[in-house]
């Protein structure tokens, strides 16, 4: 049994949606089953998900020029990958903008400690129980969170220097 | 232009020859690397195009003992007061090179997170573009420094890209980042 | 006591802040800094379209700039569900392990400087630059290359190119030979880099980590043998690990892969198919200004044979060599000249693809697809809302796990094991801050 099925199975009621658009398995969970989920992957001896390959988010605010309505706006995405059988599944859980919060992993794999970190940096989604949670590609002074999609892309904050 | 001006005085003009050639020839640069340039700046400082012939060869990582601040790489605005401070420390005579052209104008990085040209920060004296520079575009480069630093010459002006001109540099503190928002709000 | 060492130092790595905790000698703790290089490549790739997106790509990882432009490319085919032929298969593999070839070499030889040895570094950046000739060669830069494009590569081999990567790669060998007397049994490197930088397998997989990295610890993962993508499960190759999990394991790890990825350059060029298609062609060869006079006169008897003359910096786009190395989709790739200065669909299939707004459209959707980079994993996520600007763009940066670990691999060693941890690290800011 594939990944996404066995997740299917387990997990009926707590899935949102699955797709595996080109062949990457894909489950939308709803947030608060996700460490559940998460423990799952990570423990299971089918499932042994020992890499957290990677961890963002995305922005989903005016989708296709608005034609298409994606709620709610963001979307954390996270990629798994075990060693022992080769196999890859994506999770995505979608979160809301007016209280963007999600649970931590830092317990579970160390990779997600610098990825929440960033995500929090470039979205503005808080981690629930994340030891450190601080800006890390930006500085300190920096207001806003840059790559959200009301962020304009060229709107300058300098520390030194003119302001243009 | 020279330090020592007075062209009446026969052997003070030939001291300011023999300064300038002894600084041109024996350049001690702090390379400010920080990214795809400092790949062919290390081309550049290898065998293969070698610039120790030049003179410039022997990198001096400490900004109190060099003359020359080759500024390569793209500088973020994260990054620029640290530009900033290694340039103060500099001791004169000194001489800013920008390597690369995320240094000169910002490259195609037109972003939050990028100065558009260290010349809004610090006086440029070469501009060396490139993206990146081949190492020939470099010592040709190294080649007009030569040529200023025999004369004398330094920049002091930094530029203001609101009225695109020059100006006086002033020493950039009491900068606050509150007056940085206030003004980035009158602007809007 | 704490110790900065600072966003400017004499590493040549790249900009980076870390701020130890230091006891006498021994360091306790170190917080790493990051982002004195982020130059906003997610959100510059949201304002372009996908074909612009290309020299935003080799910027990451400057030092193996085709290994980027690839994985990208590799991601929006995926999206696209397009294949390219099998000659431009071979030929991003090829640029591909040159490119990984390059990358060992500025890391063994900078870090080889920062211990001392001079002349180490002096012997790589000498072997780098022959190979750099061969990449100008093909692409016409040396370093910032944006070679590939959607749907196939830029330019065909030149001719005579497999004689020169011989040569080149025999004065590579040479090179490598002669480094590897003189630090292998360096006593001063040896010991320096033996029993400095330990990690062990288990927190290597914990924190992400992949690549040489990873191998240096015993674990034998590599994307190019697990998931093989391009033509790699055609190629004999091996996968060198370590044992030990030091520097000195990884610094073996990475001579090893760059004998490796060698003997798999010569192995491409052995195998590779014949490019410019040859007997069906049968027109005149004509100036391009005369094909384009004589299609506005109305004189276009024998113009769907003839083939176009270019300047040799264009090869690839004519008729003769762009079948052999791009896509026979219209809606992805340019078509030769032959068609754009000789017929009008031609020139409509042009414009359509390079005009704005208009261009390459993949549906709406996402694609994840890792590539072997020099440092590990470097995995592409693009989702696409079936516009011409990618929606959002995530490279899976494969030394940020590493640099996570850094505190890890630094605790309870000496302060001046710091250079060659930091050495083996491989951090390229250019790909950790994007």
């Amino acid at each position: 049994m594939t990944p996404l099925q066995r997740v299917q199975e387990k997990f009926q009621s707590q899935i949102v949606e699955t797709h595996a658009f080109r062949g990457d398995e894909t489950v939308v969970v709803r947030p608060g089953a996700l460490r559940e989920i998460a423990k799952f992957l990570k423990e299971d001896p089918q499932m042994d998900f020992n890499y957290l390959m990677d961890l963002t988010a995305v922005d989903y605010l005016f989708f296709a020029g608005g034609r298409i309505q994606k709620e709610p706006r963001f979307e954390v995405v996270y990629h798994f990958y075990s060693l022992t059988h080769n196999h890859r599944l994506r999770v995505k859980v979608p979160v809301d903008e007016k209280d963007p919060q999600v649970d931590t992993l830092t317990d579970l794999w160390a990779s997600a400690n610098w990825y929440e970190r960033e995500v929090w940096d470039m979205y503005g989604i808080r981690f629930k129980g994340h030891p450190n949670l601080k800006r890390i590609l930006m500085y300190e002074e920096f207001k806003g969170h840059a790559l959200r999609k009301d962020y304009p892309f060229n709107k300058r904050q300098p520390l030194i220097g003119p302001v243009y | 232009m020279s330090f020592l001006s007075s062209a009446s005085n026969f052997f003070t003009s030939k001291l300011d020859d023999a300064l300038g050639w002894a600084r041109k020839y024996s350049i001690f640069q702090y390379p400010f690397v920080t990214a795809c340039c400092g790949m062919e700046y290390m081309s550049t400082a290898a065998g293969h195009y070698d610039v120790d012939r030049f003179g410039a060869g022997f990198p001096r990582f400490s900004p109190r003992q060099s003359d020359v601040l080759f500024v390569v790489g793209t500088i973020n605005h994260k990054m620029a007061p640290v530009l900033r401070t290694v340039y103060d420390q500099m001791c004169e005579p000194k001489w800013v090179v920008a390597f690369g052209v995320c240094t000169c104008t910002g490259g195609f990085y037109d972003n939050y997170a990028t100065v558009m040209g260290i010349d809004t920060i610090i006086p440029v004296d070469i501009y060396i573009p490139g993206c990146p520079p081949r190492p020939e575009n470099v010592l040709d480069g190294l080649m007009k420094l030569q040529d200023k630093i025999q004369k004398g010459e330094q920049s002091r002006t930094l530029y203001d890209p609101r009225t695109k001109t020059g100006r006086p540099a002033h020493l950039l503190e009491g900068y606050s980042i509150q007056q940085h928002i206030r003004e980035r709000e009158a602007l809007s | 006591m704490l110790l900065n060492v600072g966003p400017s130092h004499p590493a040549m790595h790249g900009v980076i802040r870390l701020i130890m905790e230091l006891e006498g000698e021994k360091i306790h703790n170190v917080e790493v800094e990051i982002g004195y290089l982020h130059r906003a490549f997610e959100k510059m790739c949201e304002t372009v379209t996908y074909t612009q997106c290309f020299p935003y790509t080799d910027r990451l990882n400057y030092v193996s700039p085709l290994i980027n432009n690839v994985g990208f490319a590799m991601t929006v085919e995926k999206l696209l569900g397009i294949d390219i032929p099998e000659r431009a298969k071979y030929i991003r593999v090829l640029m591909s392990e040159i490119s990984r070839v390059t990358d060992h070499l500025t890391c063994i030889g900078a870090s080889a400087m920062e211990l001392g040895a001079m002349s180490a570094f002096l012997y790589m950046i000498k072997a780098r630059e022959f190979l750099y000739e061969l990449v100008e060669e093909i692409t016409g830069a040396r370093l910032t290359i944006s070679y590939v494009r959607i749907g196939g590569v830029k330019a065909d081999l030149t001719a005579g190119f497999a004689d020169r990567a011989f040569q080149k790669i025999a004065d590579v060998r040479k090179v490598l030979i002669e480094t590897d007397e003189l630090l292998t049994h360096n006593r001063i490197f040896f010991d320096r880099m033996k029993g400095t930088g330990k990690i062990s397998a288990q927190d290597a997989v914990s924190h992400g980590i992949t690549g040489p990295f990873l191998r240096g610890s015993g674990v034998a993962y590599d994307v190019r043998k697990a998931n093989p993508y391009l033509i790699y499960d055609r190629l004999d190759f091996e996968v060198p690990t370590g044992t030990d999990g030091d520097n000195l394991d990884r610094y073996f790890v990475r001579m090893a892969e760059m004998e490796q990825s060698l003997r798999m350059i010569e192995q491409c060029l052995q195998q590779i198919p014949d490019g410019p298609i040859a007997g069906d062609l049968t027109g005149e060869v004509i100036t391009a200004a005369h094909m384009v006079d004589s299609a506005k006169m109305g004189e276009t008897e024998g113009l769907l044979q003839d083939q176009v003359d270019l300047d040799p910096t264009l090869q690839g786009s004519t008729r003769k060599y762009s079948q052999g190395i791009n896509t026979d989709r219209k809606d992805v790739a340019l078509p030769p000249k032959e068609e754009t200065y000789g017929n009008i669909e031609g020139l409509m299939n042009h414009f359509k693809l390079v005009m704005y707004g208009h261009g390459i459209h993949p549906p709406v959707g996402e694609a994840y697809v890792p590539v072997e980079g020099a440092n590990g994993e470097l995995g592409f996520y693009i989702v696409s809302d079936g516009r011409d600007h990618p929606w959002r763009v995530r490279v899976h940066p494969p030394c940020f796990p590493i640099m996570s670990a850094l505190p890890k691999l630094l605790a309870g060693d000496m302060m001046a094991d710091l250079i060659p941890t930091f050495g083996s690290v491989n951090m390229i800011a250019g790909e950790l801050d994007r």
